[in-house]
């Protein structure tokens, strides 16, 4: 079989589009500070309200409800700064312990940040989820008894793809008088995604994700909200985010937003197919399996699978070698130390924890991708099977 | 994309697509040694069997079985290389460090956890000497694994304590024990503990 370079690790990070790539290198000269009055700061502005505009419209926010910022990461960790604000002028208060509400199988940048600040002042409590990734609403609304100052739940899960019912949860938290925010990181781009129609408060998205550049992402803070700012000192972004613009990268956010609104809806249909394909590929040829994740409230390009007696990160070294780029829950990588928090939190036994590949699709994967991705797992499994000593 | 260095060395990268000596069936394979180290939780387990020439106390052939990561699977593969031919004196003294060597490294967050094989070639000499009337052979302290999720010895915590460890804490830094499921908290404590008072 000849060797083919395939890459299925787009929840991790895609390729740029073209189209962003072209606008990119046109506008790679816009260098004024978009703060100056100037011609050249105007210039950039410009560029950047545009961007603006057509990722506050993409989610149903006005132009001003859109904070740009380093990352999706950063956009969480503000939202999460909110709960030791004692600010005045941030306009959080009357809650006398902060107190967050959020789940087992959210990001490490909301896990840890939680985690840090429930070493201080702040109580954080998680959901659990059900075998496919669920949040059970009436156990959010357990806690909301406790009346906590923020829920968040992201909207998809970037390792299992299973997608939340966001718009019932953050209904209930609303009438519990919590503020809600969802990390939609891995949703938008992939999915319809409206702030009003899902009611959120904050919610964070990142350009990386959808074919744009890295080291850009957005946070949609609604219009009277209290924000506390986490990196502060500038009047950028009005006073919610210091630091100049990082123009260049909201150009290419702008523009990756623009093809998402050209190519989404097509591209989930394409994806949905080619994941019942390689699905019923891998169901068909190989014995011992378990998908991970919701079998239909999921994004369309994800699927996790696991593989009994066989270990994640010899699978992931394996389909390398034969050209595909994967990635693994197991313990064995990226250095953490038991198998991923977000692959145990399904309850799945250990003999599956540590075997679970992550397979995620994109806008250039192609049917032959597909069918050669097959092939490979149907080579590589019994040949891992066969020296394993748990099979 | 290819032209790029694997995360392994070519060595590590030959023993993990072609693994040596990989043991087909338990069952018919005549052994006079058996085996078993790790821990599924942990993501890496390894089986070793042995012949032996009793004569001369020499493993005329070994073969393996390893559940885990691609370093796990080499370094075992290579540790069977080794082991053919080798006296059971020093195939029990083998270390971690010889066959990474053997193998021109890893990286350092893989040497702890997924070098193993040792473990269980130690495993099968010990079950070897057990059927032969030839337990005085067998080193009790230095073979005792505390924590088994990250491999790491009751001399490994003993060496921790001297080197300035002082609560559990310390202990899971210095060597990572108990830093998987965290079953052996209470012995990793037990141990810290006695080396505390023997030496302070």
């Amino acid at each position: 079989m000849e060797k083919r370079q395939i890459y299925l690790d787009n929840n991790a990070t895609t390729p740029l589009h073209p189209e962003v790539k072209k606008e990119m290198i046109e506008k790679i000269d816009v260098f004024g500070n978009p703060s100056s009055m100037h011609s050249y700061g105007r210039n950039a502005r410009e560029n950047i309200e545009t961007a603006r505009n057509t990722i506050a419209s993409f989610i149903g926010a006005a132009q001003g409800e859109i904070i740009f910022v380093g990352s999706g990461s950063e956009a969480n960790n503000s939202v999460l700064s909110l709960l030791t604000c004692q600010l005045k002028k941030c306009n959080v208060r009357g809650f006398a312990k902060p107190r967050i509400v959020t789940t087992s199988i959210e990001h490490p940048c909301i896990l840890e940040t939680c985690e840090c600040l429930s070493a201080s002042a702040v109580d954080a409590e998680y959901l659990q989820t059900d075998e496919f990734g669920k949040i059970n609403i009436s156990e959010l609304e357990e806690k909301l008894a406790d009346k906590p100052l923020l829920v968040s739940i992201m909207m998809a899960n970037n390792e299992i793809g299973t997608i939340q019912d966001i718009k019932k949860f953050a209904e209930i938290t609303h009438e519990n008088g919590a503020f809600f925010h969802t990390d939609a990181v891995q949703a938008v781009g992939k999915i319809p995604v409206d702030v009003n129609e899902l009611g959120v408060d904050f919610l964070t998205l990142s350009a990386h994700k959808m074919y744009g550049p890295k080291g850009i992402g957005a946070l949609y803070v609604k219009t009277g909200i209290p924000f506390c700012p986490l990196i502060r000192g500038g009047h950028q972004e009005r006073g919610r985010r210091a630091g100049t613009e990082n123009t260049l990268g909201i150009v290419g956010f702008g523009k990756a937003v623009e093809m998402r609104k050209i190519e989404m809806e097509e591209e989930a249909e394409r994806l949905l197919k080619l994941k019942k394909t390689l699905k019923e590929g891998i169901e068909t040829n190989i014995p011992d399996i378990k998908f991970i994740g919701h079998p239909t409230e999921s994004i369309p390009g994800t699927l996790n699978v696991s593989f009994k007696g066989v270990e994640g990160e010899a699978i992931m070294l394996h389909l390398d070698l034969a050209g595909i780029a994967v990635s693994t829950g197991s313990a064995c990588s990226s250095g953490s130390l038991g198998a991923s928090h977000v692959i145990l939190a399904t309850g799945i036994s250990e003999e599956f924890a540590n075997g679970s590949i992550r397979i995620s699709m994109g806008r250039e994967t192609t049917p032959e991708d597909i069918e050669y991705t097959i092939d490979s797992f149907t080579r590589i499994i019994p040949k891992l099977r066969k020296i394993s000593s748990r099979y | 994309m290819e032209d790029l260095n694997w995360i392994y060395t070519e060595n590590v990268k030959d023993h993990f697509i072609n693994p040596r000596n990989v043991l087909d069936d338990l069952d018919s394979y005549d052994h006079d040694g058996y085996g078993k180290t790790g821990n599924v939780k942990c993501g890496d387990e390894m089986l070793f069997v042995i012949k032996v020439d009793s004569e001369k106390q020499i493993i005329t052939d070994c073969k393996w079985k390893t559940y885990g990561c691609a370093s796990a699977i080499a370094t075992t593969s290579k540790l069977s290389e080794l082991a053919i031919g080798m006296s059971l004196e020093k195939a029990y003294k083998i270390s971690p460090k010889e066959i990474v060597k053997e193998l021109g490294g890893l990286p350092e967050n893989k040497i702890h956890c997924s070098v193993m094989g040792d473990k269980a070639l130690k495993a099968a000499i010990e079950d070897y000497y057990r059927r032969n009337k030839m337990e005085d052979k067998i080193k009790k302290e230095e073979t005792r694994i505390i924590c088994e999720c990250m491999n790491v010895s009751e001399h490994e915590i003993e060496d921790a304590v001297l080197e300035g460890a002082r609560n559990y804490i310390r202990v899971q830094e210095m060597t990572k024990a108990g830093t998987v499921c965290g079953e052996c908290k209470d012995e990793v404590i037990k141990v810290m503990n006695k080396y505390l008072r023997l030496h302070f």
